[in-house]
């Protein structure tokens, strides 16, 4: 979806969307054309598949996330979006783990690309949440800015339409608030939901965000909202705001990586990480690929594939004559430095997005917050070291 | 690609200590069999056929663990007349479920098992074939993926290395969608220290990964074996008992398992 210039009024404009009318809202979509995707219960998590129907959302269930941790949890209410992010994000439907680029059929042929761009999924979100919408635009740099523009992503990105949701609650894990991706919902999208339980009457206040999105909501019943209501979807999101506890330093994060490479503490990690690159997989602005050419036993038909690929792993670091990243050490420095730091050179700002996925589906419970604020420690220890260390002005 | 004009390349399927699981994934390779049997001589492949072609061999795959003292001396053999010599499986490459025999006196077993102890001759241990002689390329699974050894076989007709992963079960869970086990129910699984090749099937069926495919590359078995024992609550017999199984001789399986 490209960000529309949007005039006033439809900025401004709020909504409310009753619960009983909500199925109105995928009906719409579907109408349209979308094949709808969204939050829905599966293997004891909410992950985000195809959708028809509103109860096939997660209704009255929550999650209750710990470093290396995720269960499910009854919530007291019926709150349709009563969670925060699961194991997958949105990057699986833009930017497929495995797919075909091209295939050859004889070597004397040319290559049929396998995905054209007017045979993209159309694609509607429901329920991306604001550090989610982050990543979805930082994913956009990595994929649309620059001389390479990626087809695929591009095709499937141009065609998809947005509904995201505030968040009205914070996981054990989130830091959004602090890397400044969240919780609010401020842009790209083309509806905006925040659900209120509270009142006496469950409902949602809609914001729009694009022509598309006016468009589809006339499509929908719904009336203008009442002061109160706008103020009591305020507090929703103000409170997920106030329950995060954990949070991110960002300032000079890149200079301190930068002057960090040698910090002792990445042994320690290194101690505990699993490299297994489920950190990596999750994550949900992570882009590396690896490509694969694949061909039957005639050597005739071939086929050019990409599939994600991670830093953590061995291979993914192959050069002629050995990976460059061979010990755990290399591949956990370079994905946080990457990360948090050289992000930042390559586009303009850090890679993070607080959504704490990374440390919630971490098989043995690395928490990058943490790991930060150890190697700080350590490097604040070191320098205190030298200081007091007469013979280091001598070196 | 090899001209009509070339002549056929030999195969030979071996078999040592196993239970035929593995070769049997190449008569599994139902849609490609013709096209196998098209470009390669299939001399010798028991499960198959009773034809037998003499040596040398193009390629030689060989299943099963080194366990007799007659399986020396013919390992050493089928090496000097295979060309290539690809193992196949958990028991080829690590010496599989039988190496359980390798942390026990063999003889107590033989005893308790046998009416005739008197019969049996066998080594105390059931070593891989990598033991014994080069091998040009190990397969891993038990069983193998019939995908992965469509590969070997088509890079070799190719000319080229496989391309095989050997990265994690987990990038595999994470490529299929799967939910994690081991976060979400707190199983411990084996997929980020066991090396990809299944497309994490068992974690699919919502079990936790057994390590069929043995270790992957620079795993870190202390730091999981620490996070079962504080964060699920294993006792060391528990963790002993998912450690040995199909690779349980595999080095850092086996010292992780005796380090408990």
């Amino acid at each position: 979806m490209e960000a529309l210039p949007l005039d006033e009024k439809i900025n401004d404009l709020k909504v409310v969307l009753k619960v009983e009318d909500f199925q109105q809202l995928l009906d719409a979509l579907i109408r349209r054309d979308y094949q709808v995707v969204g939050p829905t219960l599966k293997e004891g998590a909410v992950v985000y598949d195809s959708l028809t129907r509103v109860s096939q959302l997660p209704a009255g269930w929550t999650d209750e996330q710990q470093a290396g941790h995720y269960s499910l949890k009854k919530r007291s209410d019926q709150a349709y979006f009563g969670y925060g992010v699961g194991p997958q994000s949105w990057k699986k439907f833009l930017f497929p783990p495995r797919i075909t680029l091209w295939k050859q059929k004889s070597p004397g042929e040319a290559p049929e690309p396998a995905e054209l761009p007017q045979d993209a999924p159309r694609y509607a979100f429901l329920g991306v949440r604001a550090c989610e919408l982050k990543a979805i635009t930082l994913q956009d740099q990595v994929f649309l800015t620059g001389p390479f523009i990626d087809p695929i992503y591009q095709a499937r990105r141009e065609k998809v339409f947005i509904v995201a949701v505030n968040c009205g609650q914070a996981g054990a894990n989130c830091f959004c608030a602090s890397v400044g991706s969240g919780p609010q919902v401020t842009q790209g999208y083309d509806l905006a939901l925040t659900e209120v339980t509270a009142a006496p009457e469950a409902y949602f206040l809609v914001e729009v965000g694009s022509q598309a999105g006016q468009t589809l909501l006339n499509e929908v019943t719904h009336r203008p909202a009442t002061g109160k209501e706008v103020a009591e979807a305020r507090q929703v999101v103000e409170r997920a705001a106030s329950e995060m506890s954990k949070s991110l330093a960002t300032a000079d994060l890149k200079d301190f990586l930068y002057t960090n490479y040698e910090n002792p503490y990445w042994a320690e990690v290194a101690g505990r990480c699993l490299a297994c690159a489920n950190c990596t997989l999750v994550c949900p602005t992570c882009f590396c690929t690896s490509p694969e050419d694949v061909s039957d036993l005639t050597g005739q038909v071939t086929e050019h594939r990409r599939r994600w690929d991670s830093c953590f792993s061995l291979d993914f670091s192959y050069l002629h004559g050995g990976s460059v990243r061979p010990s755990r050490q290399s591949r956990y420095r370079q994905w946080l430095t990457h990360k948090l730091g050289t992000w930042q050179d390559q586009f303009g700002e850090i890679g993070c997005v607080g959504c704490g996925r990374c440390i919630t589906w971490c098989p043995v419970g690395i928490d990058l917050t943490t790991e930060i604020r150890a190697l700080r420690q350590a490097a604040a220890t070191l320098t205190a070291g030298t200081e007091t260390n007469p013979k280091s002005d001598e070196r | 690609m090899l001209s009509s004009a070339t002549k056929k390349p030999k195969l030979a399927v071996w078999k040592f200590a196993s239970c035929d699981g593995c070769q049997l994934s190449l008569l599994d390779c139902e849609d490609e069999l013709l096209a196998i049997a098209g470009a390669l001589t299939i001399a010798k492949f028991p499960e198959a056929s009773r034809a037998f072609a003499r040596g040398p061999y193009d390629l030689s795959l060989v299943e099963g663990s080194i366990t007799t003292p007659d399986d020396v001396e013919r390992i050493k053999r089928i090496r000097q007349q295979s060309k290539l010599l690809v193992t196949i499986g958990a028991c080829a490459t690590a010496g599989g479920i039988q190496a359980l025999r390798n942390f026990q006196d063999v003889n107590e077993y033989i005893r308790l098992v046998y009416a005739h102890p008197e019969y049996i001759t066998t080594l105390d241990r059931s070593t891989p074939i990598a033991d014994h002689v080069k091998v040009d390329f190990e397969l891993r699974g038990c069983p193998i993926s019939k995908t992965q050894l469509l590969e070997v076989i088509t890079a070799f007709l190719n000319g080229r290395r496989p391309r095989l992963s050997n990265y994690s079960v987990c990038e595999e869970c994470k490529l299929r969608g799967t939910v994690c086990l081991a976060v979400a129910e707190d199983v411990n699984c084996l997929g980020p220290v066991t090396q990809a090749g299944c497309g994490a099937l068992c974690p699919a069926y919502r079990r936790g990964c057994f390590g069929c495919f043995g270790p992957r590359e620079n795993l870190n078995l202390p730091s999981l074996v620490a996070w079962w024992q504080s964060e699920l609550g294993l006792k060391p017999a528990q963790v002993e008992l998912a450690l040995r199984t199909m690779n349980a001789w595999s080095p850092p399986f086996k010292e992780a398992s005796e380090n408990l």
